[in-house]
């Protein structure tokens, strides 16, 4: 059902001859017992969904351009939502929240979008299980299992999630999306396994704002994780204590 | 006093007429459930704010209202009051057609209705839609059984007993879920708290006396049976009882958010500023829906008319959708505060609240889920002996009644 993990579901016993083929120099094969062989397989396959890993986002508010809205184009086109003229129905995986400190009145913006829950009440609440968390931590929705109910909707602090109110066209083959079911930011699932950045990000740092940094939180070797240990930030709703893997720092 | 007979209700005309408008509603239902499915949910005012509404509203007050609609059985035979057993019956008939009525709105307005197989198979059991799935098909079935136990001949009381505290355990059980869908949500201001449960268990005792009441006076008149003054004006100042218990919770309530100072913007827009919703609880919910009928419930001449009882019980009726509608849609109108502090303004209308304007196929819906559960209630009076020949006072409980 998971169809970012379909590849690491897949038994040995079930590749294809073309996988094995494929795979080439990268198949290794080892003998443990008469009988009893361990295979490993390298390429592209083992850099996604890796447990090891939790990919998050650090977004600097400060390096945020109120004007700016060129991480929401790039996800759009990305990933195949647009403007169809109905702005209350239509998807936003994400969006540009315009704020201003009523105590202070410092005016700033910030990109919003899933922030990726450790312990996200999306997958708490739904009865079928098609939201899911990826052992890497990204949160997705299972379209083949979601029925539309919209519980998540409710249960998500972050108003991170859409419903497909009418029928889609010009799909991405990258991001299927389907009528009467939810959805929200993939963090660009099909990039990250590829060894990529979500479109978000490349398209900040294209401007050059750099406002948004991807990586993994668990390596402490990694820019975020270093930026996280040396610099304050803040999780959004962090009095819900959902451990969210997006970070927002100078907020 | 004669014995008490069971009969199933003879057919005539006021019988095929209600019927035939039942089953216009059914029909105009089932198109709407298609037009939706068609076209989308854009045709609806359900919106990315928004995303339950009308038909939520109709489902949960159905749904809410079943478990109430046994307690008249629970009455008869948990707690033993014997003018209450002669309804026992219907009360139970009721109560499944109304969960029937309230699942078929719920399951009909899913982005993926033809996906409930999954629904159905796959449970995550931390959640409480999930848990609901197996208390309510529980519930069709414990109180199934407990018809036919009421029903069948030969069945011993200790028996008959057990099965009724098992089934008034399991309402309880169930509509500790439904409060527990808002009670334990914990992003949104307006839900978040525990005492959600426990008073949808009190909204239930109430809808499901008024339904009950309703559905009894309206059959009685329509096949000529007598409905005894003394017992309908027990069950109308027991109603009394139920609504002043709800308006105690929701004092509790909203008493309880005030405290909280993070939760006092959301009692400010339901109370004080929020429009449609302020004017919805204050008229709606407690004067309209609680404060009149409780003082046509307790009204020293309620005995001689029935017209106030049975204008209380639709009040309460109107009153328990107004609620449910303040709940599920105010609940949701009111922004999230995802950055507190800051004044929060975006395309995805971030810190505004959200405006709401059903369309005629949300209730249609709505309304098709009423007319489920009555025509299910109907035809089963129809084919089952659910109700006696006679509810005159003398007949039910002549003694019991006596000593009120």
């Amino acid at each position: 059902m998971n169809l970012p993990a379909l590849k690491f579901s897949k038994k040995p016993g079930e590749m294809s001859r073309r996988d094995l083929l494929k795979s080439g120099g990268a198949l290794a094969t080892v003998t443990l017992a008469p009988g009893v062989t361990l295979m490993a397989f390298g390429g592209e396959a083992t850099a996604a969904a890796d447990p090891g890993k939790r990919w998050g986002l650090l977004i600097d508010v400060n390096k945020c351009d109120k004007g700016c809205t060129e991480c929401v184009t790039a996800c759009s086109k990305e990933n195949g939502w647009k403007d169809t003229g109905h702005p209350e129905t239509d998807a936003q995986w994400i969006r540009k929240v315009d704020l201003k400190d009523m105590a202070t009145g410092r005016e700033i913006s910030a990109p919003v979008m899933c922030q990726h829950c450790e312990d996200a009440p999306c997958i708490d609440v739904c009865p079928t299980s098609a939201s899911f968390k990826r052992p890497d931590g990204i949160v997705l929705v299972d379209k083949h299992a979601c029925i539309g109910c919209r519980y998540c909707m409710m249960a998500c602090p972050y108003k991170a999630r859409s419903f497909i109110h009418e029928d889609l066209e010009d799909q991405k083959a990258h991001a299927p999306r389907g009528k009467g079911t939810v959805e929200s930011c993939t963090l660009c699932v099909h990039r990250v396994d590829a060894g990529g950045t979500p479109a978000c990000v490349e398209a900040c740092n294209t401007t050059g704002h750099g406002a948004m940094m991807f990586g993994d939180l668990n390596d402490p070797e990694s820019e975020i994780a270093k930026a996280l240990a040396s610099y304050p930030s803040v999780a959004l709703r962090d009095d819900l204590r959902l451990n969210p893997g997006v970070r927002y720092s100078n907020l | 006093m004669e014995r008490i007979i069971y009969r199933e209700i003879k057919p005539n005309t006021p019988f095929w007429g209600l019927l035939a408008i039942l089953g216009a509603f059914l029909l105009a239902a089932a198109a709407s459930v298609l037009y939706i499915e068609h076209h989308g949910h854009i045709v609806t005012g359900m919106t990315n704010q928004i995303v339950w509404g009308v038909p939520h509203v109709f489902a949960i007050f159905l749904i809410v209202a079943a478990s109430g609609a046994l307690n008249v059985s629970s009455i008869g035979s948990v707690f033993g009051k014997t003018a209450y057993k002669p309804t026992a019956r219907l009360s139970g008939l009721l109560a499944m057609s109304l969960l029937m009525g309230g699942l078929a709105v719920l399951v009909l307005d899913l982005g993926r209705p033809d996906r409930l197989i999954i629904a159905m198979t796959t449970y995550n059991f931390k959640s409480i839609f999930a848990w609901n799935v197996l208390l309510y098909t529980g519930f069709l079935g414990v109180v199934a059984i407990y018809l036919y136990a009421q029903m069948a001949r030969g069945i011993h009381s200790h028996l008959l007993k057990t099965v009724g505290l098992t089934a008034f355990l399991w309402r309880l059980a169930l509509t500790t879920g439904t409060g527990s869908i808002f009670g334990w949500l914990v992003a949104r201001p307006g839900y978040d708290a525990a005492i959600m449960a426990p008073m949808f268990i009190a909204m239930s005792f109430s809808f499901g006396l008024a339904i009950f009441m309703l559905v009894m006076i309206g059959t009685c008149t329509m096949t000529g049976r007598k409905y005894g003054v003394k017992l309908r004006t027990r069950q109308a100042r027991l109603l009394g009882l139920f609504v002043a218990v709800v308006l105690y919770f929701a004092a509790v309530q909203h008493l309880s958010n005030l405290y909280v100072a993070e939760h006092a913007g959301v009692e400010r827009f339901i109370l004080f500023d929020g429009g449609i919703y302020t004017a919805l609880f204050w008229g709606g919910q407690v004067i309209l829906g609680g404060l009149v009928p409780l003082a046509l419930l307790f009204h020293p001449k309620l005995d001689t008319k029935k017209s106030l009882v049975v204008l209380a019980a639709i009040l309460v009726v109107l009153g328990g959708l107004v609620q449910l509608y303040i709940i599920v849609v105010g609940g949701q109108a009111y922004p999230m505060e995802i950055f507190p502090g800051y004044q929060a303004s975006s395309s995805f209308f971030d810190g505004a609240v959200s405006t709401y304007t059903p369309t005629y196929l949300e209730f249609l819906l709505g309304f098709g889920g009423i007319a489920l559960a009555l025509t299910i209630t109907t035809l089963g009076m129809k084919f089952l002996r659910i109700l006696p020949n006679n509810l005159s006072d003398a007949n039910v409980d002549p003694k019991g009644l006596e000593e009120d």
